[in-house]
This record gives structure tokens, C-alpha cells and sequence, in this order.
């Protein structure tokens, strides 16, 4: 136009320099990667019974290459490889399916409060639990317990529901899906609170449900659940471009080459799978959904290429380091540490950020 | 070459019982430009939505270079129209080079993203819309007028060889409205691009524009050159203003 205060080239070099921010990507992955792996070895180390580093390093080659490193007794290894392996792996999965799912709830449903929970899978997957403590039959399939087996189609069920209601309301639909999960969830924790009501004496199961652990880890369920999660999470990765696209809002991104209804759709289909994965193994977790991928967008802004996987390696992160914190402080439940850790990290953060929130 | 950039035949919209268009047609030829005008509520914007194929008209046909606009996938639509929308809201923070790097997005691969090439386009647009002083800073900080210039970047950056706006320069200052038009007159005339644009100012619909098309009430009452289009009758009838104040303000636009 009349005054160009710059010339080309110029442009060009500051974009280049305003995408070093892609260095600082490359810095998130590589230290959050360092951090997993330590956190992982702290993790399968202390307990109730402290093993050293030495011993689980030696026990857990071992059992991945078939070496004869480790002297330890068999009771030592037993504690390594089927209690603390599987519930470090676990607090991994479900913290990195929980934050690429907050992540995509909060992109597409262009809500900064939105989690996975948002739409009704969190009280759904609460109410399968709560009925299947009430029925007196115990059965196993694919090494799940009826618990898990009904909250995971709780999960489903209640998000399918608020879909297919939120299609016949009148609004627009990224209004009606936030008051049609809203209503819907309303809805299932009465049905919740009655069960609660109902169940005497398996109240405190259904409160252990509700609170999240990962005292019940197994190699079983870290194996139904982690295929689930990490296709799910590599499918979202791979339409990062319909998140950016939304950014905008929906008739923008359509303008810009998105199929808004199909993205919707399979983008909703894709993070409740893995919310419900997540939350079959774990229970209900609060706050890594909705704190991690807010931190990642402030430091690295809102390209879902970045967030997604960013915020997967540190959902990873923060569930290992509070499952270590809940065990050390004698087995509290893990939701009340990510809440304690996260809460305050969040209001910091948000006194620090760029803008405030627009909700 | 001979199928028009855009064709629209007969197309009636409805909302809730309502007709917003009623048996519109128009024919917009690879490199031309016009303005669409009329009074508030005419159908305007909802005519640049249909044109964009995100409104499915309840009865006509619309088509991009001679193929049925909802027939092509959205991202050879975005490849072939862009839009620059009035206004966006923004639920996350995000840098002015950010947003206009969407432009980009029907052009990247699916999952490697943007290339350099898709960077110099997005270097290009800044520059070519005078924006570079924003980069950098937060979109959502910025004023209306800054905020469109933005969106109007990321059009350009789309690279596409039609452009819709819908009234471009309604949040502009004085200076930053010529320069607009001047912008969108250089896309048209230098790269070839057809230009569609909702305006209200007559005054540089006038000047900037030899094609204006005139709709009230949902129809197309009047389609050609400024002086066959803004005669006082349609000026004192149509926008109910004293069409003397009308021609004062093309003077003024047209210096």
C-alpha cells in the first residue's frame, strides 16, 4: 500500500525469527521427553518399598531384552515388573490421552473451560461405575471388570447422546453440543447421586472411582486402554490443520478448506474414545485435560501442530510426577494432587499471560 | 476459460419461512470486479455467504468456474475463493503473523504443514497489506479497523483467484479505506483477481468499482456501471437519502 514500512525481505527474516518459537518447540519435546524418562525411573523406584535405581534399571532390562543383569529376589522383581511398570505406564497414558483430549475439546469447541469431561463423558463413565459396584454379579472380559467395561459405555453413551441431541436443537451448533452436554450431565449425576444414595456399604468404591487412582493398575488394562489412547491421540495429531482452521470459528475454517461438519464429528468421536480409554483405567482425573494444553498454548501459541503433541508429553509428565507425589503422601488419591498442583500453576500463569481469557 | 468465475442461477434463501434472496442470478467473469450494495438487511452478506458455498440456497444453482460449488470439497473451494470475513472472535491468544498463516491452510500438506513457500506467501500478504508493523503483536489487542486489515492479509495470503469481502473497510479510518480499495483495485487489475464486495459506502463503491450490483429486499433491482445503477430515483427510493448527499460523497472519494 502507500506506505510500506518495511520491504520484503525484511517480512521474511522477522517471520523467521518470530518462528524460532520453533526452537523453543523442539526444547519442550527434547526436555519433556528427559523429564518423562526420569520420572518414570523415580516412579518404578520409590514406594512403600524403595528399590534402587540400579536394581530397577537391571530388573526392567531384563524383562524387555532378556538380559541377567538384576540379583534382586523375586519378590523385588515381582514389585518392579507387575506393580510399579504398569502403574507408572498407566499414569502416562492416561495423562496424555486425558491433555491431547482437552486439547481437542478446547479447539473445537472454542471454549478456553472446556475439558474432556466438557460433554457428558465424565458423569457418564461415573454413572457405569456407580451401577456396576450396585450389581451383585462380578464378571471379567478382555481383563476388565464390570466397572470399567460400564464406564467406559457410560463414557460413550452419554457423549453420543448430547450429539445426537444437540443436532436437533435450534442454535448453532457449538452452542447447543456446550448446553446439551451440559443438560445431559445435569441429568446423569442425579442418576449418579441416587446410586451413591442406593449403595450403602460400596460407597466407598464408587468414591474411589470418582476420585482417581492408579492403585489398580494391571499389565490387563494398560492393555485394553493404551491402543485405544495412542491411536486415537496419533489420528487427532494427524488433523492438526482442522483445529487451526477453527480457530476462527466454524464458518471461517470452512472458508478455509475445512469440512466443519465431518471434522466435528470426528474429532468429537476420536477425543471422547480417548477420554473414555483414559478414564475406564484411571477413574475420574481432574485438571490435566484443562491446565496442560492452556500452558503449552501460552508458550507456544495456538498452532494445534505444536499443542497436540506438546501437550501430550506433558500430560505424561504431570500424571507421572503427581501419581509419585500421591504415593509418597501415604496413597491419596492422584485427582486431589493434580488438583492441588495444578490449580495454583494455572492462576500464576494466567497473571502472567499475554491477554486474559475470552470466554 | 469461457465458464464464469462465478455463477449464480435463480437462488432463493430462506430463513424460518422468510425469503432473504428471491430468484437472484449473476455472473462474475475471471477478473472482474463488483460491489454489491443496498440498504441494511437487502440480503447482502447472506448472497457472499451462498456465493462461498457455506449457505446451501433452498432452491437455484450456484457454481465456481462452471462446476456445482457444493459438488467440490471444501479445500478446492478454499483454493479457488477466499474470504474476508467482517469479524472473527478469537477464544485463544494468537499473533497477528498467526492468523494470517491460516490463510495458508488449504494450500499445506496435511501432515508436514506449511513449506517455506507457504511462508513467503504469508511474508508477501503482510507486506502487500501494510501490516508488518503489527506482527508480532496479539490479534486480539488490536483495534477493528487493525483486526480487519489482519483478516484481509490472510485472504491474500489464501492466494486464491476469487476474493469476497463482506464490507471490507466498515471499521477503516479515511486513508486506510482508499488504501484498501487501492489494494483490492491492484489485486484485480495486476494479479487477475475477481473481486465481489459488500460495500455501503456508494461513494467508493463508485469510484473503485465499475460494476455495481444493487439489491434491496432480497432481490437484484439494478445491475451495471455506477451511473446506470445509482440514478437519483433509486437513491431517494432504495436507501431513502437525499441523493445529492450520495454524489458530494463521490466527489469527495473520487478526489
Amino acid at each position: 500500500m502507500i506506505s510500506p514500512a518495511t520491504t520484503v525481505g525484511d517480512t521474511r527474516a522477522r517471520l523467521q525469527a518470530a518462528s524460532r518459537a520453533r526452537d523453543r518447540r523442539v526444547q519442550l519435546v527434547v526436555v519433556g521427553l528427559v523429564v518423562l524418562a526420569v520420572g518414570a525411573v523415580l516412579g518404578i523406584g520409590l514406594g512403600t518399598v524403595a528399590i534402587p535405581i540400579g536394581d530397577t534399571l537391571a530388573i526392567v532390562a531384563d524383562r524387555l531384552f532378556g538380559t541377567h543383569l538384576s540379583s534382586a529376589d523375586p519378590a523385588m522383581v515381582a514389585i518392579v515388573w507387575d506393580l510399579r511398570v504398569p502403574r507408572v505406564l498407566t499414569a502416562m497414558v492416561v495423562g496424555a490421552g486425558l491433555a491431547v483430549a482437552g486439547a481437542t475439546f478446547q479447539g473445537l469447541l472454542r471454549n478456553p473451560l472446556a475439558d474432556p469431561y466438557v460433554l457428558g463423558t465424565a458423569s457418564g463413565a461415573a454413572l457405569g461405575a456407580a451401577i456396576a459396584v450396585l450389581i451383585p454379579v462380578r464378571a471379567l472380559f478382555l481383563g476388565f471388570g464390570l466397572v470399567q467395561a460400564f464406564a467406559f459405555a457410560g463414557a460413550l453413551l452419554a457423549i453420543t447422546a448430547v450429539y445426537k441431541l444437540s443436532r436437533v436443537s435450534g442454535l448453532a451448533p457449538l452452542t447447543s453440543l456446550l448446553l446439551t452436554g451440559y443438560a445431559v450431565a445435569s441429568l446423569l449425576s442425579a442418576g449418579l447421586a441416587m446410586a451413591m444414595y442406593l449403595s450403602g456399604a460400596a460407597l466407598r468404591q464408587i468414591f474411589n472411582y470418582l476420585l482417581g487412582s492408579f492403585e489398580m493398575a494391571s499389565w490387563e488394562r494398560l492393555i485394553g486402554a493404551l491402543p485405544i489412547v495412542v491411536v486415537g491421540s496419533l489420528l487427532i495429531m494427524s488433523r492438526a490443520r482442522s483445529l487451526n482452521g477453527l480457530l476462527l470459528g466454524e464458518e471461517a475454517a470452512s472458508n478455509l478448506g475445512i469440512n466443519v461438519g465431518r471434522e466435528r464429528a470426528v474429532l468429537l468421536g476420536l477425543a471422547s474414545l480417548v477420554t473414555a480409554a483414559a478414564v475406564t483405567i484411571s477413574g475420574l482425573i481432574g485438571f490435566v485435560g484443562l491446565v496442560v494444553p492452556h500452558v503449552v498454548r501460552l508458550i507456544t501459541g495456538p498452532n494445534a501442530r505444536a499443542v497436540l503433541p506438546i501437550s501430550l508429553i506433558w500430560g505424561a509428565n504431570l500424571m507421572v510426577y503427581a501419581d509419585l507425589v500421591a504415593r509418597l503422601a501415604g496413597d491419596i488419591p492422584v485427582g486431589v494432587v493434580t488438583a492441588i498442583i495444578g490449580a495454583p500453576f494455572f492462576l500464576a500463569l494466567l497473571r502472567r499471560a499475554r491477554t486474559g481469557y475470552e470466554l | 476459460m469461457s465458464r464464469p468465475a462465478l455463477w449464480v442461477d435463480g437462488v432463493t434463501v430462506e430463513a424460518r419461512g422468510r425469503a432473504i434472496l428471491r430468484d437472484v442470478s449473476l455472473t462474475l467473469d475471471h477478473g472482474e470486479r463488483v460491489a454489491l450494495i443496498g440498504p441494511n438487511g437487502a440480503g447482502k452478506s447472506t448472497l457472499l455467504r451462498v456465493l462461498a458455498g457455506v449457505l446451501r440456497p433452498a432452491a437455484g444453482r450456484v457454481e465456481l468456474d462452471g462446476t456445482p460449488v457444493g459438488s467440490l470439497d471444501r479445500s478446492e473451494v478454499a483454493r479457488r475463493l477466499a474470504v474476508v470475513p467482517q469479524q472473527t472472535a478469537l477464544p485463544f491468544s494468537m499473533r497477528v503473523e498467526e492468523v494470517v498463516a491460516l490463510g495458508r491452510l488449504p494450500h499445506e500438506s496435511t501432515l508436514r504443514g506449511a513449506s517455506p513457500a507457504d511462508r513467503a506467501s504469508v511474508a508477501a500478504a503482510i507486506d502487500r497489506v501494510g501490516v508488518g508493523h503489527l506482527m508480532g503483536r496479539d490479534a486480539r489487542e488490536l483495534s477493528l479497523g487493525e483486526r480487519q486489515l489482519v483478516l484481509l492479509a490472510m485472504a491474500v495470503a489464501q492466494d486464491a483467484p476469487v476474493l469476497l469481502l463482506d464490507e471490507p473497510t466498515v471499521h477503516l479510518d479515511l486513508r486506510h479505506q482508499v488504501e484498501a480499495m487501492e489494494l483490492l483495485q491492484d489485486l484485480n487489475e495486476r494479479d487477475g483477481t475477481a473481486l465481489v464486495a459488500v460495500l455501503h459506502d456508494l461513494g467508493l463503491a463508485s469510484h473503485f468499482f465499475p460494476r455495481l450490483v444493487l439489491i434491496a429486499h432480497g432481490r437484484i433491482l439494478a445491475d451495471g456501471t455506477p451511473d446506470e445503477v445509482l440514478t437519483d430515483e433509486r437513491i431517494s427510493d432504495v436507501f431513502g437519502v437525499n441523493p445529492a448527499l450520495v454524489r458530494l460523497a463521490a466527489s469527495v472519494a473520487g478526489g
